[in-house]
Formats: C-alpha cells, sequence, structure tokens
C-alpha cells in the first residue's frame, strides 16, 4: 500500500506527518515500512531519521550526441524536438543538454542513425535503514537541474529489499508535474495543510490534481490556531475528510526545531496516528488493529 | 543584410520590446525604412527554450542581424552558432532603432542579458533572482508554486 504526503502550499508539515505515521507503523513491527522521500529539491526526511545510506545509484537523463560524419543536416532532429534543445545553425545541429528531457524523438526519427544517446547526470538516489527498522530512500536532484520528474520517477521504481507492505510517499510541495509523478499511483494521498489563507489557497490545488488523477485523499490540518481559515467548511463542501488536527503547540515546534517525530514529542501521538491508520490504511491491507 | 527587431506591436513607430525570446512579433527589414515585414514569434509560448527556437526560426527567415534588450543564456548560444550580430536597443521604436544600427549606434552584447525563463515545472526556475540586467543570476528557490518573476519575465 502507498500512502503519498502532500500538501500544495511548502511548509506545512509533509515531512513531519510522513515520517511521523511511518515511524508509528514501523514500530508496530508487524510489517516492513518505506520511506520515499521524493522531495527531490530539499529531501530533509533524513535529517529526522538519521539513517545509515547503504545503497547509491545516479539519475541521468539520455540526451542526444550528433555524429558530424554521419549527419546529412536534414534538420529532422530540431523539428521534432519539442523543447528546442536542439536546433540546426549554419547547417549544425547544436544541442542544448539543459533544455533537453531525454524523451528520445531525434534519436529514434533521425534517418541517418546519425544520433547517440549519452547519459547526463541530473541527480542521485539513496536507500538505507534508519533506527527502528524503517527504511529510508530519498531522491536528490542537482543544484541547477530543471527537471524533477526524471528522479522522483526513478526514485519511484527503485526497486530494494525487503519489498515494503506500506510505503509513504513525501511529496515536494506544489500542484505541478513533480507532485503528480510523487502521488501518482497512492493508494491515499494526505494532504496536510493550515488554517491560513495560504494553506487554504493551496490545499484547493493540491486537491485538485488528486481528484485529476482519481486519488482518495483527506486532509490533515496542522498548526491549528494559528489562523481562522475555514478548513473544515471547505472540505465538507468538497466531501473530503479531514483525518486529524495538530494544534499550534510551543512544545511542538521546539521538538520538531531538534529533529524529533511527533511520536517523540508526545506519547499520546502513538493513540492519534493509530486512527489515522484505521481511518486510512488497515481496511485495504487486511491488517487487524 | 536583414535586421529582426524585437517587438509588440506590427507598428514600426511604436515603442520595441526588449524581451527577445518572448517578444510578440519580430519586425524584419533589409535595411531600408520602408519595408518591414512583420512575422509572429512562434516560441512566445514555448514550455522552454524560447530562445533557442527564436534563433532558428530566424535564422530559416535569413536573418543576419538582431536587435533586441534581453538574450538568455541559450538564446545568447544559439545566436553565436548562428553567426547573428546580437545588438543591444536600449529604447525607442524598430524604425528609429533601425537608424541608430546603421548610424553605427548601437553595441553588440558580449553575453547574455537576460536571465530567461527555463521549464515551468515545478517551484522557482526562471526570473526570480536579483533581477540585476546583465548578471543572468540563477533563479531563487522558492517553496511556493510556479516562478512568475518580479519583473514581468515569467
Amino acid at each position: 500500500m502507498v500512502i503519498a504526503v502532500a500538501s500544495g502550499k511548502g511548509g506545512t508539515g509533509k515531512t513531519t506527518i510522513a515520517v511521523s505515521l511511518a515511524q508509528y507503523l514501523s514500530e508496530q513491527r508487524e510489517f516492513p515500512v518505506l520511506i520515499s522521500d521524493a522531495d527531490v529539491e530539499a529531501p530533509n526526511a533524513h535529517l529526522f531519521l538519521k539513517p545509515d545510506f547503504s545503497e547509491y545509484k545516479e539519475v541521468s537523463l539520455p540526451v542526444p550526441g550528433v555524429d558530424q560524419d554521419l549527419c546529412t543536416s536534414c534538420g529532422t532532429c530540431a523539428d521534432v524536438c519539442q523543447f528546442n534543445a536542439i536546433v540546426l545553425l549554419k547547417d549544425q545541429p547544436r544541442v542544448f543538454p539543459s533544455l533537453c528531457h531525454g524523451c528520445g524523438s531525434c534519436t529514434l526519427q533521425c534517418p541517418e542513425g546519425a544520433i547517440q544517446e549519452i547519459p547526463r547526470p541530473i541527480g542521485r538516489l539513496d536507500r538505507g535503514l534508519s533506527p527502528g527498522e524503517l527504511h529510508l530512500r530519498q531522491g536528490i536532484l542537482n543544484e541547477g537541474e530543471p527537471l524533477a520528474v526524471p528522479v522522483i520517477a526513478a526514485l519511484k521504481k527503485w526497486q530494494g529489499e525487503p519489498s515494503p507492505e506500506v510505503e509513504i510517499v513525501d511529496s515536494p510541495p506544489g500542484a505541478s508535474c513533480p507532485v503528480v509523478e510523487a502521488v501518482r499511483g497512492a493508494d491515499y494521498v494526505l494532504l496536510v495543510t493550515e488554517p491560513t489563507p495560504f494553506g487554504l489557497h493551496d490545499l484547493k490545488a493540491a486537491l485538485q490534481v488528486t481528484r485529476e488523477l482519481g486519488l482518495k485523499a483527506g486532509v490533515i490540518i496542522n498548526r491549528v490556531g494559528l489562523g481562522e481559515e475555514d478548513i473544515h467548511g471547505f472540505c465538507q463542501e468538497k466531501s473530503v475528510p479531514v483525518l486529524m488536527e495538530i494544534p499550534l503547540k510551543r512544545k511542538i515546534a521546539e521538538g520538531l526545531a531538534r529533529g524529533k517525530g511527533l511520536l517523540e514529542i508526545d506519547p499520546d501521538f502513538r493513540d492519534r496516528f493509530a486512527v489515522l491508520w484505521q481511518k486510512i490504511g488497515s481496511s485495504s491491507l487486511g491488517v487487524a488493529r | 543584410m536583414k535586421v529582426a527587431i524585437s517587438t509588440n506591436s506590427k507598428d514600426p513607430d511604436v515603442e520595441f520590446s526588449d524581451r527577445f525570446g518572448r517578444c510578440r512579433y519580430f519586425l524584419i527589414t533589409d535595411s531600408t525604412q520602408e519595408d518591414w515585414k512583420e512575422v509572429e514569434n512562434p516560441a512566445i509560448d514555448a514550455q522552454g527554450g524560447a530562445g533557442t527556437q527564436v534563433v532558428q526560426f530566424l535564422a530559416n527567415q535569413g536573418v543576419d542581424a538582431v536587435i533586441s534588450g534581453r538574450y538568455g543564456p541559450y538564446a545568447y548560444e544559439a545566436l553565436q552558432a548562428a553567426g547573428m550580430e546580437a545588438y543591444l536597443g536600449n529604447s525607442g521604436s524598430p524604425r528609429k532603432l533601425l537608424a541608430d544600427y546603421q548610424a553605427g549606434n548601437l553595441a553588440t552584447t558580449s553575453g547574455p542579458t537576460g536571465e530567461g525563463f527555463h521549464g515551468g515545472q515545478g517551484r522557482g526556475f526562471g526570473g526570480r533572482g536579483s533581477g540585476k540586467r546583465g548578471q543572468g543570476g540563477r533563479g531563487r528557490r522558492g517553496r511556493g508554486r510556479g516562478g512568475r518573476g518580479q519583473d514581468g519575465e515569467w
């Protein structure tokens, strides 16, 4: 079962929820739990989980390399490129690697077979075990690289041992391609928000994404007391369940700032995550609880 | 000698546009003041690579020199590859800029002069740097969505 944690607005507490839920499930010792940090521009679940990374994999995009001896300057490559990453100037194909999405069209369409694909590294994947038998894998997009999606896709495809019964995906913020890639295929999406105009505004966009993708979603309201925005009203109107509310408390903020998960900050959260899991997970997993 | 000037109007007497990759039109002339040909910029809504697409387009039109204001890094590289001279206009209509060019009063650029817009995916790429001309700084990584710059450069 895959549970994705997304938000729209950044900084609402996605990682806090993802990590705490994963820690709760892992504590139960009933099945292997994996957390996938897909926030590849700023993966930081590892700061909570302090894993021992033991595996590593490079992520690259196949960019065209043109064999000038075979090239007849027909311009087909430039015509088929949807990203303007290859242009024909002065009868010479010119490749702009950082514009290339690695789609392979130019390579396929070149009538002379003059194009070979050269892997261009854009990021990396890490995998390892955290204390408490919690498995973590994360993607990292190299600085300055524009395409997060291929790194997220590679992360989700990267198989490892043991294969997890439950996977928690920590999504990037926003409501565009990287988020779509991160939540795609999830059995449930937890949308974390806060009762501010920004939280509500971006929740609407994030919910729209889950609806477009046909995914089940529920809302977690974090920092209740921070603002007056009527998240409940919105959720009722859209028939989305509010699954959990976390109050704005100094004790929680201080604990998080020290890298502690919610369970460590306040043991009462165990019961609350048990209820959350009851609502979203146990039924589809068939685990008696 | 064909010259293309970036603009948002088909009228050669209306202020030019200093955006190279994402202006609305190019006014192309063979250096006479009378004969202006307007072409729509095919890259205005490009997701990325507007600069390279524009250079390809203008090269296909047989353009030898361009007059604009902000050339992104890929546009600049492509202009170099195409052997096109890139002149810097400051202000004025295409007609005035053409006269400036003919009088030898326009300088060519020796590097990119704009940040360009790249990608449009995810957060904060494109046009969000310090906004200082001629620096071509990197977009700041924003935690929000999109990347609409303060200076109107997407």
